[in-house]
């Protein structure tokens, strides 16, 4: 449910690894319940800005608020506003689903008998009643992914962060894991997603695209396909990711 | 002669615990100078083909060939003939671009030198950075530095396992326009990919799925045979269109597929009307429904339910 309640502000954010600059003052805001995707070619800096939204790299220079805090003193209150996941780590493949639920649960400070709760509804709503007690490293890619979306906004966050969420994933399960996403956003969780799948742009309420450290384009798929005369978000990137000069 | 034919081949991967199908019976040829792919998602079954293939792991049952030599007894011979790009990066990220390359052509007893033209292409990208350790470069130049090295020896046939996955459009691109020349060269090329886009640019293609083909053609072919009318449908609240169409007694299907919904009804005429008033009951505004052509991932999905 998109609404005008700023949860996400930056101004000017910026990080340099010695004389590179990886993220160049970049400033956006995003909206409460709002999709918003975070586009750019691979080295264009949106790892760089992410770590730096969620409070684990410290910004060289500008501001930045996410969930009203402050990103270079209030990382850890950030931390426990957001849910984080991405597609190369998300959840302990050695621990069952039961315990992985325990674990992020009590990490995010959820008390005992929320865990239990909120644990059980996940489980029921995923329909995983006969995997609960199974390691997780014994399901499917797509399930695993489902999974670790719900862990991550266990603790009902303000922001989630998916990082290339559905790479790899069948296409239904593509499309069922963006069912989530709705319905979590449809919430008023906000949802910052980055993603390699085009068609996955399309379904953002507003997507930025970033090219070497700057972001190059802000606004509705709709707005940017009009802007660009394109008939697709593939060819509004290709359009504006061409001119990269960087690789990562 | 065929450039691959595998017969009925099957791979298990067993523990003590459990024990997984990766590959179930599968069978197919790749012609001489055809470009082929795998397409599906993770745990298809495609790295372990790839695996079998390149006499890296041997198959629990079946057969298989690379250009007439079989992939048991003659794995040598395979080894010299094959450059293969496996799904993870797999050069010395401790040596530089240019060791990197100057080994893998040592190792295949040639030279840089002697094989130049093939690789120039590429290769010309990563010039400036021919002094950089591989394991400093960028995802993109990664790549192209892993099809350099699998091609150094000059192979009659390509075994590249998800070359562009985690990679951006532009790059994605850039990458298959590189195939298309090295097919030109006539160059036998297998090639996986969980992009379904990517699919159309291959002269034929195996959709797999939980170590199972699917289905083998053309991916004209394949779109020509999907049997039913499809249509993309917009309006303005999409969330609320989807869950909509999905109600609608007349529907089989309906996926999100970037900015339209994709749908396929019951009853396969051109006749719409009763779902035009379904539409307009419900109060959608700008309200369009187009029949279209199906692309490789409708396919895919419709093939996954049977």
């Amino acid at each position: 449910m998109l609404t005008k309640e700023i949860v996400i502000k930056t101004d000017k954010l910026t990080k340099k690894f010695g004389d590179f600059i990886a993220t160049n003052e970049i400033t956006f805001e995003v909206y409460k319940g709002e999709i918003f995707g975070f586009l750019g070619a691979n080295g264009a800096g949106k790892t760089t800005a992410m770590k730096m939204l969620i409070g684990i790299s410290k910004p060289s220079y500008g501001k930045a608020q996410v969930a009203g805090f402050d990103v270079y003193k209030q990382t850890e209150k950030i931390k426990k506003s957001i849910g984080y996941m991405s597609q190369k780590f998300s959840l302990y493949e050695d621990l069952t689903i039961k315990e992985n639920i325990q674990l992020f649960g009590g990490i995010y400070g959820l008390s005992d008998k929320e865990i239990e709760l909120k644990g059980t509804g996940l489980i029921n709503k995923l329909n995983l009643q006969n995997e609960a007690d199974k390691l997780v490293s014994s399901l499917p890619l797509g399930w695993k992914q489902k999974l670790a979306f719900s862990i991550a906004i266990l603790h009902d966050p303000k922001i989630v962060f998916l990082d290339e969420p559905t790479g790899g994933v069948d296409p239904v399960t593509r499309r069922q894991f963006w069912d989530m996403i709705y319905e979590a956003a449809h919430h008023g969780i906000t949802v910052f997603v980055t993603t390699h799948y085009m068609d996955e742009a399309e379904y953002c309420d507003r997507v930025s695209i970033m090219v070497d450290g700057v972001i190059k384009a802000l606004d509705s798929p709709g707005e940017l396909k009009n802007q660009h005369n394109a008939k697709s978000m593939e060819e509004v990137f290709i359009m504006l990711a061409r001119s990269a000069k960087r690789g990562e | 002669m065929n450039a691959v034919e595998l017969k009925n081949i099957v791979k298990k991967y067993t523990t003590k615990k459990s024990s997984v199908t990766a590959v179930d019976n599968v069978s197919f040829t790749v012609e001489e100078g055809e470009l082929f792919g795998l397409i599906g998602p993770d745990g298809a079954g495609k790295t372990s083909v790839f695996r079998i293939l390149t006499t890296l792991l041997l198959a629990d049952e079946g057969s298989a060939t690379v250009l007439g030599n079989d992939v048991v007894t003659d794995y040598k011979i395979i080894r010299k003939i094959t450059g293969y790009m496996p799904g993870r990066f797999s050069l010395y990220q401790d040596l530089t671009v240019e060791e990197n390359l100057e080994f893998f052509a040592t190792v295949f007893e040639t030279t840089i030198q002697e094989n130049y033209d093939l690789v120039a292409d590429i290769y010309k990208q990563l010039e400036p950075f021919k002094t950089r350790r591989a394991g400093k470069l960028s995802g993109g130049m990664k790549q192209k530095l892993a099809l350099c090295c699998a091609l150094i020896h000059k192979p009659k046939i390509l075994f590249l396992d998800e070359p562009t996955t985690g990679v951006d459009p532009v790059s994605r691109k850039e990458f298959w326009e590189m195939l298309k020349r090295l097919k030109a060269q006539g160059i036998s090329i297998l090639v996986s990919t969980p992009y379904m886009d990517e699919a159309k640019l291959c002269d034929r293609i195996a959709l797999m799925q939980n170590g199972k083909i699917l289905e083998i053609d053309s991916p004209q072919n394949i779109v020509n045979q999907f049997g039913t009318n499809l249509y993309a449908v917009h309006a303005d609240n999409m969330y609320n269109l989807l869950n909509d169409l999905r109600a609608f007694p007349q529907t089989t299907s309906c996926f999100a597929f970037g900015e339209n919904h994709h749908l396929t009804l019951k009853e396969s005429n051109d006749d719409i009307r009763e779902l035009e008033n379904y539409l307009d009951t419900k109060g959608y505004l700008k309200r369009t429904i187009i029949k279209i052509e199906p692309g490789i991932e409708d396919c895919f999905m419709q093939l996954m339910k049977k």
